[in-house]
């Protein structure tokens, strides 16, 4: 090859179609996609949730999109129907995830709704999930003498309790599983209709399986 | 336009831009041996070995070797050509000097830091209550710090010194323009290192790969758009005609990166799904449209030219590059298989990736038949174990994500360590093997100082490669199993979990032995640029002339 231009033009070329492809018509195909009937816009702290979220890096090991019951038993473990682009009509920065070190979160509210086990989760995983490898967030948290009027005390299993202290959540911490804790898209959707819902029961089910 | 439609039309595009574009370069594509294959020697410099890095008993070895194959015919009337063509090729070597150290002095700090945030992040998690007490030293934030020092650190500063250094041999003409490099390395380093405080203060954008703040990036792409341009100029003062098949590699890649970089950081367009099919176009492309083309034009200079040997088809070599170019750009869909993004976006992607086994054969095929008789140079030659090893390891990195984007496959390996088995098989395996074996090949001619102490090249050589095989191997199997048990409804997720944790100590182990190895590549590294040790005899030539200016930077 003799002519530099010829390599450049051709470089640019052969990137501009992959932008075409994989950028501009994925663009123009979605961006008239509503949200799903059914799916609310975050609340300012569930916002501030997103970003600790972001900021300690969950999404590296929790993934945001339950696959379709043809290809994976995600569904039968809890997690959800299999998602639209309407679901995510919100999320700006995406966190759809590529590892799943932990289960998928996309319905995490519907399975863990509750709030002290989410604090006391962060708090220290392996108090509730044995064997758990996520990693424990105690900065996320204050250890008091005595809780003092408007503190969020974390209720842990007494093995894993501080002795003479208590744990109070720090804002981040209530901000995160306030997050986490609505963090739930089983409202039916049209694409999936088809789908069985994920009823009451079967959650608490797949709950406990966790 | 529906699903079909679009498929077929990007695919008829790739196949008829590919073949229009290998069809006007047509020009004595059928000749046997091409001159442009020779652009690397000098008139009469085919058939001489040359490696920087071996002792003279190796080097009198490697010779040996090559003579015996009986394939390299040295013409001794051409010797005064030779000499003399070679002492152009000193001025254009010291032109670089100066700008080629401190892009690899600052890629081997980011080397050793991004080990060290590999290796705690490693460790977490087969041990969670490892270092919590820190937000910074959250796993979450010492894995993205490992990723982006790798990323952005060490990969990209090694490419660029050797890319700078190797542009003005193949154009045979001096470096033009350093300075801008040198202004754009600054600038580079300046916003990566605010890039990872920020991302420790957990201030970052939140997609895997673009994590650095779009307010700092801008140093970054303005830093390697100022690094791209000695590039501009040199080519422009060229004296050879014929472009050599490492430059496309070169060059392209030095364009494509800031369009990448550019279209990937621009806050404010992306949104939703879309932003995660624009995620994986630049998280795939950064891989296949950057770092893998630079070591690629890397392999395709050094081998042939330790062996002293001219690559063996030229030809291949073209449709080689213009097909990584048509396919690689397309197959960033394939992390999304099973995703909520458009069915015909991933299935696009799998069949682009699965056409790159056309490029992947054309690229080792072609490396192979060089080689072809001459595989006994491995064990004169430093250099060439961590070149050649790397380029094999291309072949496998390229063949196993080819096979991974399958529907099949990506079911139980998507969301496991496997695919981070597979990034470290592309990025460590293939990319960093052949930087170090460039690094050995460059740095004596950088210096004017060889090597102090060639058994430690043994060593690092022998730890990377089995910590990197201990590596790979627990962190494949391990990866696999957990994408099984994820797979089995009956078995709770804890079990996808504990499966994985002996082999997630397995990669520890291989990491520390590899971790081991840079420290000791590292200090090597140092005692050079120090300029400890004898100075050996190389070949008369190429030693003459000291550059006392040297010293200075070596003491920095």
């Amino acid at each position: 090859m003799e002519s530099e231009y010829k390599l450049l033009s051709g470089a640019m070329v052969t990137l501009a179609l992959a932008t075409a492809t994989l950028v501009v018509l994925p663009y123009m195909q979605l961006d008239n996609v509503p949200p799903s009937p059914g799916l609310k816009p975050y609340t300012e702290q569930q916002l501030r949730g997103r970003e600790v979220y972001i900021a300690m890096g969950c999404l590296y090991c929790h993934s945001q999109q339950p696959r379709s019951q043809s290809q994976a038993p995600d569904f039968e473990r809890g997690w959800g129907r299999a998602p639209v682009a309407g679901d995510y009509y919100y999320d700006h920065p995406h966190l759809l995830g590529t590892s799943r070190t932990g289960p998928d979160l996309f319905n995490i509210g519907a399975r863990q709704p509750s709030v002290d086990w989410n604090l006391g989760h962060l708090y220290e995983p392996r108090a509730y999930t044995p064997g758990s490898i996520m990693p424990a967030f105690p900065f996320m948290f204050d250890l008091k003498d005595k809780a003092e009027p408007g503190d969020k005390v974390v209720n842990l299993p007494p093995s894993y309790a501080p002795p003479g202290k208590v744990v109070v959540a720090k804002q981040e911490a209530l901000d995160l599983v306030d997050y986490l804790v609505n963090l739930n898209h089983t409202y039916p959707v049209d694409p999936g209709a088809q789908l069985p819902q994920l009823s009451p029961e079967q959650a608490a089910k797949d709950g406990v399986k966790q | 336009m529906d699903t079909v439609t679009v498929l077929l039309l990007t695919f008829i595009l790739s196949v008829t831009g590919l073949f229009v574009f290998i069809w006007s370069l047509r020009r004595s594509m059928f000749d046997d041996n091409p001159e442009a294959a020779k652009v690397i020697f000098s008139t009469g410099e085919i058939g001489h070995v040359e490696d920087p890095s071996a002792t003279p008993e190796q080097r009198a070895g490697l010779q040996q070797v090559v003579i015996d194959s009986g394939k390299a015919v040295i013409d001794p009337s051409l010797a005064q050509q030779l000499k003399e063509e070679l002492a152009e090729r000193l001025e254009a070597d010291r032109s670089t000097s100066y700008v080629c150290f401190i892009f690899l002095a600052c890629a081997i700090v980011w080397l050793i830091a991004a080990s060290t945030f590999g290796l705690i992040s490693s460790i977490k998690l087969h041990d969670p209550e490892f270092l919590t007490q820190y937000a910074w030293l959250t796993f979450g934030r010492t894995r993205t710090l490992h990723l982006n020092m790798v990323a952005y650190g060490w990969c990209p500063m090694a490419a660029f010194g050797v890319a700078i250094w190797t542009l003005p041999r193949l154009l045979k003409t001096p470096l033009i323009g350093g300075r801008f490099a040198l202004l754009g390395c600054v600038l580079w380093n300046a916003g990566l290192i605010a890039g990872l405080g920020a991302i420790a203060a957990g201030i970052n954008d939140g997609l895997e790969w673009l994590e650095i703040p779009w307010q700092v990036s801008i140093l970054i792409v303005l830093g390697g758009a100022l690094i791209a341009l000695p590039l501009v100029f040199t080519l422009r003062n060229r004296r050879v005609q014929h472009i050599y098949v490492s430059i496309w590699y070169m060059g392209a890649a030095l364009f494509w990166f800031p369009v990448l970089y550019l279209v990937g950081k621009v806050p404010g367009v992306h949104f939703g799904v879309e932003q995660a099919t624009m995620n994986w176009w630049f998280g795939h492309n950064v891989l296949g449209l950057y770092y893998t083309p630079i070591a690629l034009g890397s392999i395709y200079y050094f081998l042939p030219k330790i062996i002293g040997r001219p690559i063996q088809s030229y030809n291949m070599s073209l449709i080689g590059f213009w097909a990584l170019a048509f396919f690689y750009g397309q197959v960033g869909g394939h992390h999304l298989v099973g995703g909520p993004v458009p069915h015909w976006l991933v299935t696009l992607s799998i069949v682009q990736s699965m056409m790159m086994i056309i490029p992947v054969l054309a690229f080792s095929v072609n490396q192979h038949l060089t080689m072809k008789g001459h595989f006994k140079t491995t064990y004169y030659s430093p250099t060439l174990r961590f070149i050649l090893l790397g380029a094999m390891m291309y072949t496998l990195s390229s063949f196993e994500g080819s096979f991974e984007a399958l529907r099949s496959v990506s079911t139980v390996a998507h969301f496991t360590h496997f695919t981070v088995a597979h990034a470290h098989l592309g990025l460590y395996a293939f990319f960093t093997l052949t930087m170090f074996g460039a690094i050995y090949f460059v740095m004596p001619r950088i210096m004017s100082w060889e090597w102090p102490h060639p058994k430690l090249i043994i060593v690092h050589f022998w730890l990377v490669a089995l910590g990197f095989a201990i590596y790979f191997v627990s962190l494949s199997i391990g990866g696999w199993l957990q994408g099984l048990d994820m797979l089995d409804p009956a078995k709770p997720f804890m079990d996808s979990v504990r499966v994985t944790l002996p082999y997630l100590e397995g990669r520890s182990v291989g990491g520390a032995l590899m971790t081991l190895g840079h420290l000791v590549f590292a200090v090597h590294f140092v005692l050079m640029a120090l300029r400890y040790g004898t100075k050996r005899v190389g070949p008369a030539l190429l030693h003459k002339h000291r550059l006392p200016e040297q010293q200075a930077i070596a003491g920095a």
